[in-house]
């Protein structure tokens, strides 16, 4: 079976054609990079996201916060769920890890910026 | 009076890059002035990731692609002013300035390097008719409201026209708790880049109406629903196709606008192709000493372009404070001409070009296989094939110095369709 994705990897968006056997790609073609060929080997058997959304501080300041890796992508509804339970308190700095293991996943959620009050 | 070397006006990704290049390139006496609380301008509210990858080789969100630099900023200690609004630039680079601290003051630099950055189409220059209801945002607006205030401005949206911030806010606020019933193009094409449709629609089952529009606003006090219409190929709303979208929310992301009320003031010319100034292959613009970059200049999709031309401009303005000559000769022309709807720059000084040539531009139209071919005449200067070329992605060619050696008059950027 033939699949075509667009590549996430970044914002060229390139048009990939992937050969899919059995769930898993057995080639790919139309990618720049190796991000692509990545993706599309992914994108096919489990796809993955990173998640961007905010935290909201104790003082109410949102904290903006990021996945430090990808999490499923049927898990980011969960992740955000967690992340808007959490309050964290300021100031926080770039990196912090402001949930560990989002949603079990194994990948903690980190500030994306130093926000002092 | 206080007098500086460089001014930069504008905080964000293009005035910062800028400082640090021309700091770099020994310029001491710099300042940047930046209206809100911190540097970083419109990244601060982009908390979405993406950004970075052809700068730092890694995807960083806003907020953290800003943070690198204001981090550079701080450590090579260039001064900065915030809460700083430029009220006026006048022709001689004089720069009258309000904050609290200082209340109206005016300076005085040897260069300036306008780095503004735009602001989004809002609706009264769209032209939907109906009553003017609360719920009826840009999306800008809505970002900065839900990322930056932690306040959610709706429950059941809307958003006409698919511009990248269209479809990041579509997804925000989807995983905010909202349901995003639609997101409404007028073109038969998205002008947001492909990743964000992926990622920020399908993903979610967002549906995308192309060559639809809202032709209704409903509610009077408040946002009650839109109607949206089918339009024919010369935009027209298609009688007959209307359909009804209860919603309480309306986001608008039609296009964005250089914010150029001061290099008006100044009176630098501005192109009415990119809204911006006209500037030559040093960014500067018709008024010696005066530079450009970033969105105020053209606006770009990618924060990394903005920084690279940054850059440019920063390290050509520490030339100009330095005593770099006046542009010798006449210039050359560059003229956008089939498929291409403008070009940065709009004229070259051939004479003082030492390194290649950076001509950037967006296509009109969508174009397969087809080739952008730069020619001085019948001379052709450059010459690249791509797969396809869409006018939501901005495109950089960089012509080599030895191409122009001799060029005079104009020259001329074109797409040459392939073969259909």
């Amino acid at each position: 079976m033939i699949r075509e994705l667009t590549c996430i990897g970044c914002p060229m968006g390139c048009e990939l054609t992937v050969e899919v056997e059995n769930g898993e790609a057995v080639s790919v073609s139309g990618n720049t990079c190796k991000i692509g060929e990545n993706y599309a080997r992914s994108e096919i058997s489990a796809p993955t996201r990173v998640v961007t959304t905010t935290a909201i501080s104790e003082q109410g300041r949102p904290v903006p916060v990021k996945t430090a890796g990808n999490v499923p992508k049927s898990k980011i509804f969960e992740v955000v769920e967690q992340i808007k339970n959490t309050h964290p308190k300021l100031p926080v700095a770039l990196g912090d890890i402001i949930v560990p293991d989002a949603a079990g996943t194994g990948i903690d959620v980190k500030a994306t910026m130093t926000v002092k009050e | 009076m206080r007098e500086f070397d460089l001014a930069v006006i504008g905080g964000g990704p293009a005035g910062m890059a800028a400082a640090i290049s021309a700091r770099e390139a020994g310029i001491e006496n710099i300042v940047i002035f930046e209206r809100d609380t911190r540097l970083g301008g419109i990244l601060n509210q982009c908390i979405h990731n993406g950004f970075g990858l052809h700068t730092f080789k890694e995807e960083l969100t806003g907020p953290e692609y800003a943070e690198r630099y204001a981090v550079r900023v701080e450590e090579l200690g260039i001064p900065y002013e915030l809460g700083t609004m430029v009220l006026d630039i006048s022709k001689d680079k004089t720069v009258t300035i309000i904050s609290p601290s200082r209340g109206v003051e005016t300076v005085k630099a040897k260069a300036i390097v306008l780095a503004m950055g735009c602001r989004e189409r809002p609706r009264g220059a769209l032209g939907i008719p109906g009553f003017r209801p609360q719920g009826v945002y840009t999306a800008g607006t809505a970002q900065k409201l839900v990322n930056c205030e932690g306040v959610i401005p709706g429950k059941e949206v809307v958003i006409l026209g698919s511009g990248d911030i269209g479809l990041i806010m579509a997804r925000r606020m989807t995983l905010e708790g909202a349901k995003v019933r639609a997101v409404v193009e007028l073109m038969p094409y998205s002008s947001g880049l492909k990743r964000n449709i992926v990622q920020c629609l399908d993903d979610y089952g967002i549906p995308l109406m192309l060559s639809h529009t809202v032709v209704d606003i409903k509610g009077k006090e408040k946002l009650e629903g839109v109607y949206v219409a089918a339009v024919d190929e010369k935009n027209n709303p298609v009688p007959g196709t209307e359909e009804y979208f209860p919603c309480d929310t309306l986001l608008l992301s039609c296009g964005l606008i250089p914010e150029n009320e001061l290099s008006r003031s100044a009176g630098v010319a501005l192109s009415p192709l990119t809204n911006g100034p006209y500037v030559d292959e040093s960014l500067e613009t018709d008024i010696e000493g005066v530079f450009a970059c970033g969105n105020v200049l053209h606006v770009h999709d990618l924060v990394d372009f903005v920084s690279e031309e940054a850059v440019r401009a920063g390290r050509n303005a520490a030339e100009y404070i330095k005593g770099k000559p006046a542009n010798p000769g006449e210039p050359v022309e560059v003229i956008p001409c089939n498929g291409v709807r403008y070009t940065v720059p709009s004229r070259l000084y051939t004479q003082s070009v030492t390194e290649g040539v950076h001509i950037r531009f967006r296509v009109t139209g969508v174009y397969k296989g087809a080739s952008i071919v730069v020619k001085c005449g019948d001379d052709e200067l450059f010459r690249r094939k791509g797969r396809i070329f869409v006018p939501s992605e901005m495109l950089d060619v960089v012509i080599k110095p030895e191409k122009l050696t001799g060029v005079t008059g104009r020259i001329t950027v074109e797409i040459e369709e392939g073969a259909k």
